[in-house]
């Protein structure tokens, strides 16, 4: 057994018992951070804040909210909104943060695409994002469903019809996944369940992944400059702050992440006060009417880019395409053949690669909201094709790079 | 040695009994997923055929999915095909539309417009005649016919009746 001795102080109490002090270096003081990094950097954090927000927010609403057929709409749009305290100001930072969680999670995979930092080590980094962002999606979705509106129904209707797998027909499949023959109380309990339960305990233990997987080969920089932790931090140790490349994650990088925060903050509750229509769609203030489509369905905007892949091909190959797009960026570390990890602007053809990606997603999320006729159906099938030759082009234009 | 294979062994004896019980809570949560009874018990509805006028779409519901009816006129009857007349269900002298009114792309409901004689779905933009075979892509087939059966001048849907049976060995219906 461990030698215990008589307490000096109440921080040496928990010292001796949980070595909180080296707790402290490993996860905060003693964690180095390059110098080199700019804002894009402050991304993680911004989800983790976000991440934070929807669970607090999601637990003042599940003590009212009732996952039932016939309950459910009038528990969120008039028990929440109208009889609660402040009910609506937990259902908007619930909205809004589902949307703009979307927007930061972009940001972040595109800077990631930019800087390289998923090359060389760091694989692992990239792989937990990616399931990050699809555990997110399924809880985004199974989110959607619960105000039992008109939306959140024929959402569900589509979005289960899609595990038929178009000419395999598995029905059984989809009637297994709704536990009834449409979309019912079998259906709104299980997504219930799967967005307050078992969805956040997966989100939950993929962050720690992610957060591991940044230990070993530690944060990228804007100058994909390969960086000796050791000896760096040896000299911030030694008292050479200003000749160190790194410097402490807490409390120095956290002040500046913080700051950044803050700013988003100041915009994100803008958005929950001010601007929270966006993420409320007017056609989900219908009750949930199974004889009844809406004119036209289209899912929420993060989504709208994978949609318009699916919708301008014949069932089975929007299908297969969708399936591609689904998973292609978990392969990008594997398919980006090139030796370097610098920003794409210093990466010839990748540079090109990187901005056309951009584009058409911003294309395909455009065409994805309009409705399917037309000029914006022609453009919406050849941005989906532009999406899928961009990653066959791939590994050829990254193998043709030359080392730097 | 004789202590690590005997831990072996154990280890092994362990993976064979937490494999069974793995396997055994997959098929229970499998089961657990299933519609219930309840459910598939509530899924028949008879329709009286005698009630329906001529180009008129009436939307009934059967297993919670709408149900398009919509009897034909003699001048439809006299013009369509022989694909589809197949597609017919025939109660007396009248012909009848019967089927799942949900989009055999991803499952909206198509509107009919009774000038047009068709159907459009808004979702995807796909069409079906007043048979409801597709008239434009998406849908991949036309609008599915659920399980029927006549009885007199009613129509029992959810059971199997002999033309439902024929329909579907013929490829008309999925």
């Amino acid at each position: 057994m461990a030698h215990f001795t008589k307490a000096t102080s109440v921080k040496d109490w928990f010292n001796q018992r949980l070595a909180i002090e080296k707790v402290e270096k490993v996860m905060g003081s003693e964690y180095w951070i390059p110098k080199n990094i700019n804002f894009l950097w402050a991304m993680g954090m911004i989800l983790a804040i976000t991440f934070a927000l929807l669970l607090v927010s999601g637990i003042f609403l599940l003590m009212y909210y009732q996952p039932n057929v016939n309950l459910a709409f009038d528990s969120v749009n008039y028990t929440i909104m109208k009889e609660v305290d402040f009910g609506w100001l937990w259902r908007h930072i619930h909205g809004v943060a589902a949307s703009v969680v979307f927007l930061i999670i972009y940001i972040h995979m595109f800077t990631g695409i930019y800087y390289g930092s998923y090359k060389k080590g760091r694989e692992m980094i990239w792989i937990s994002g990616m399931l990050l962002f699809v555990t997110f999606s399924a809880e985004a979705f199974s989110g959607y469903m619960l105000p039992w509106g008109q939306m959140s129904y024929w959402a569900g209707m589509v979005i289960t019809n899609l595990f038929s797998g178009g000419s395999l027909h598995a029905d059984g499949l989809v009637e297994w996944i709704r536990g009834d023959y449409v979309p019912a109380q079998a259906f709104l309990n299980r997504f219930f369940m799967l967005h307050v339960l078992l969805i956040p305990l997966a989100i939950l233990g993929l962050i720690g992944l992610h957060f591991a997987s940044l230990r070993i080969p530690h944060v990228n920089n804007q100058d994909g400059e390969e960086i000796d932790f050791e000896a760096e931090s040896k000299k911030y140790l030694a008292g050479d702050k200003a000749g160190s490349k790194v410097i402490r994650f807490a409390n120095d990088f956290m002040s500046k992440d913080m700051m950044v925060v803050g700013v988003y903050l100041v915009f994100f509750f803008y958005l929950v006060f001010f601007n929270y229509d966006f993420a409320m769609d007017p056609v989900n203030f219908d009750p949930a009417d199974g004889l009844k489509t809406p004119a036209h369905i289209y899912p929420e905007w993060y989504f709208l880019w994978s949609y318009e892949i699916l919708r301008p091909f014949s069932v089975n190959i929007g299908l297969i395409a969708f399936a591609f797009a689904q998973v292609i960026f978990f392969a990008l570390p594997f398919l980006d053949k090139s030796p370097n990890t610098i920003p794409a602007s210093r990466r010839g053809l990748f540079k090109y690669w990187f901005w056309a990606m951009l584009i058409d997603m911003i294309v395909l999320t455009a065409m994805g909201k309009v409705p399917p006729s037309g000029v914006f159906s022609t453009i919406g099938f050849w941005a989906a094709l532009t999406f899928i030759a961009l990653w066959i082009a791939l590994p050829f234009i990254t193998k043709r790079e030359k080392a730097v | 040695m004789k202590n690590s294979s005997r831990r072996g062994f154990m280890g092994k004896a362990f993976g064979a009994v937490a494999g069974v019980g793995a396997v055994g809570a997959l098929y229970a949560m499998k089961k657990t997923w299933d519609p219930l009874p309840s459910v598939k018990a509530a899924g028949f509805t008879t329709l009286d055929m005698s009630a329906y006028n001529e180009n008129e779409l009436v939307v009934e519901k059967w297993r919670g999915k709408p149900i398009f009816v919509l009897k034909k006129t003699a001048e439809m009857v006299a013009k369509q095909t022989k694909e589809q007349t197949a597609r017919d269900i025939k109660i007396g002298d009248n012909h009848f539309m019967v089927s799942i009114g949900l989009c055999t792309h991803l499952g909206c409901i198509p509107a009919y417009n009774p000038d047009e004689e068709g159907f459009l779905c808004a979702c995807h933009g796909g069409q079906f005649d007043f048979s409801g075979d597709v008239k434009k892509s998406p849908p991949p087939r036309g609008l599915d016919i659920p399980p029927f059966k006549i009885v007199g001048q009613k129509l029992v849907l959810g059971e199997v009746g002999p033309e439902y049976t024929a329909m579907k060995e013929n490829g008309i219906t999925l």
